[in-house]
């Protein structure tokens, strides 16, 4: 059986045109298996007829990235050569007196699959996709179509086209076919390529995809208790929390106004997963999602935490990664309650002056319901540092000032009927649940302000607890 | 001509349509499931659901979810459609 061989060419290239004068030759010799593909000019060579690969079809398939390139055999078990390397044809054909004339070697040029934006552009035509694709009318505006269908947050959304989320794919290793497990309310199976066209959609960059997988991934988790979240008639919703080196590398936010507005990592990858429990979960504020009031947090609630001090354990360390390790946190949080303390100099001082803050999550009269963050300022955290207090130590000084003997907050007291039930009177109470107060550090550096993001009123094992993941 | 083509971000799948069961032609001998879903106040709903069901003659079976914050377990789903001809789930507080 004749050994099949294909070679690929455009006219573009002065090597492919420098062999052009081999072909018929390379035909004969080949005993009739030999194909030429033009990337270029169907007319090139104009000493044999060649297939037209215009669309490029053929050398994406085959993975080309130089021309010429000679391919032997087909699928799996085929072997290349590219460029010209007079020896190295010759060994390769088999033909020992091929190309006297030539000079001995010549790098080739780049396959046109390569040109600037054509992978994606290719992947997209010819890979297939697990989605249904949606074509356009002429007339039909694309951002428009995807508020008319229910994409969005309410917000213009990126409109997800296979070029995008060919080149979101990029971001990750991580097969488009791979299912990450089922997205709740509706827990429907989501595959990677899901996140990504949802990705795509929220205006996140490849680099982002990684967090975004691994923000989704936190949420999968059964302890996170995504479910419920959504469904609460509360104001919570998750908050993403980025730590290590991934964070960095995507110069996320943790400094100046870090939980506020611009900066697109930040911004998107939150928005992602929003969009991710909207359009594959089938989580619709007013349908499955019955929050009295939400929060404007879920539009998108993520930020990086600032590491800068070496000494401060950050809350990866917290929930046992090392420094170096990148990894997302999930909390079932709301909106931000502010703590203004511009007068202590001391940590005992700034820890009574939280911990009296952090009394009213939820409730003031309620204890061991909520979890919650404390998101320490530089300026604050410069206080706590220069006193010689680690985290530990602020964690341990907050935890003896939030314990109430119940007989203060019951219902009733204070003439408030809400508060603790009767059935714990005699009992000493704690604010926050063993585990339940985590503490971040981020922000500008001027402006002695501290903060609380209050948990969902359903904590632990009953309801959600913080799930952290490694970044891949 | 500019022609758009997008991918879909909503689910693949479609969920079943199930019919819903035919609606009980008298409550006297049928079997109702009370589903407590675990919320503040559910039991004392439920009571008062269940001597109602019981004057119409009805027999009544008593459920609870471990917590309101999560889907029913499985095998409770299947323990209420086997033993029911009818449930009511009491769901907020």
């Amino acid at each position: 059986m004749t050994t099949r061989y294909a070679l690929i060419v455009k006219k573009d290239c002065p090597t492919c045109t420098l062999i052009e004068p081999l072909i018929p030759q390379l035909a004969e010799r080949l005993d009739g298996g030999l194909s030429v593909y033009v990337q270029d000019d169907p007319a090139f060579p104009d000493n044999f007829e060649a297939v037209d690969d215009r669309e490029l079809e053929f050398s994406w398939r085959n993975g080309i990235e130089i021309v010429p390139t000679l391919l032997r055999g087909d699928g799996e078990g085929s072997e290349r050569i590219f460029g010209w390397d007079r020896a190295e044809w010759r060994e390769f054909t088999g033909i020992s007196a091929l190309g006297e004339e030539l000079a001995p070697h010549r790098p080739g040029c780049g396959s046109r699959t390569l040109d600037p934006g054509m992978p994606e552009k290719l992947a997209a035509r010819h890979a297939g996709f697990g989605a249904r694709k949606v074509d356009l009318a002429e007339a039909e505006d694309d951002m428009e179509t995807c508020f008319e269908r229910g994409w969005t947050d309410g917000l213009p959304v990126v409109p997800p086209t296979p070029e995008r989320v060919v080149r979101m794919l990029g971001g990750t290793n991580r097969e488009a076919g791979e299912v990450i497990g089922e997205v709740p309310p509706d827990r429907v199976p989501c595959t990677i390529e899901k996140l990504a066209i949802n990705a795509v959609m929220a205006g996140c960059k490849p680099e982002y995809f990684p967090l975004v997988i691994a923000a989704v991934e936190a949420a999968l988790d059964d302890r996170f208790c995504m479910h419920g979240l959504l469904c609460t008639t509360y104001f919570s919703s998750p908050v993403v929390i980025v730590n290590g080196p991934a964070a960095t590398r995507i110069t996320m936010n943790s400094g100046v106004n870090a939980l506020g507005q611009g900066n697109r990592a930040n911004a998107t990858i939150g928005r992602a997963l929003q969009l991710v429990i909207r359009n594959v979960g089938g989580g619709i504020p007013g349908g499955i999602d019955r929050a009295v009031m939400g929060n404007p947090g879920k539009y998108t609630y993520c930020f990086a935490e600032d590491e800068s001090d070496p000494d401060w354990s950050s809350l990866a360390m917290d929930r046992g990664f090392a420094r170096d390790d990148s990894v997302v946190s999930l909390f079932a949080g709301e909106g931000l309650q502010g703590i203004v303390d511009q007068q202590s100099r001391t940590p005992e001082s700034l820890a009574s002056s939280f911990a009296a803050s952090l009394r009213t999550v939820a409730h003031y009269k309620y204890f061991g319901v909520c979890d919650a963050i404390l998101v320490v300022s530089p300026e604050h955290r410069r206080v706590i540092r220069e006193a010689g207090w680690s985290k530990a130590d602020l964690r341990e000084a907050l935890d003896e000032r939030l314990r109430v003997p119940a007989e203060t907050v019951l219902r009733g007291i204070d003439g408030v009927a809400e508060g603790a039930p009767e059935s714990l009177r005699g009992k000493q109470l704690r604010k926050f649940r063993k585990g339940g107060l985590h503490i971040v550090s981020l922000g500008g550096t001027a402006g002695m302000f501290s903060a609380i993001i209050g948990g969902w009123v359903a904590a632990g094992e009953r309801g959600s607890q913080m799930v952290s993941q490694r970044i891949e | 001509m500019t022609h758009t083509t997008l991918l879909d971000p909503t689910a693949e799948l479609q969920p079943v349509e199930r019919q819903l069961r035919p609606r009980l032609a008298s409550l006297s001998g049928a079997t109702v499931g009370l589903l407590d879903i675990s919320k503040p106040r559910g039991k004392e709903f439920l009571d008062e659901v269940e001597s109602l069901l019981e004057e119409q003659g009805a027999t009544v079976r008593r459920y609870c979810k471990p917590t309101f914050t999560r889907v029913a377990p499985a095998a409770l789903l299947q323990q209420i459609g086997a033993e029911c001809d009818a449930v009511v789930e009491a769901l907020a507080d």
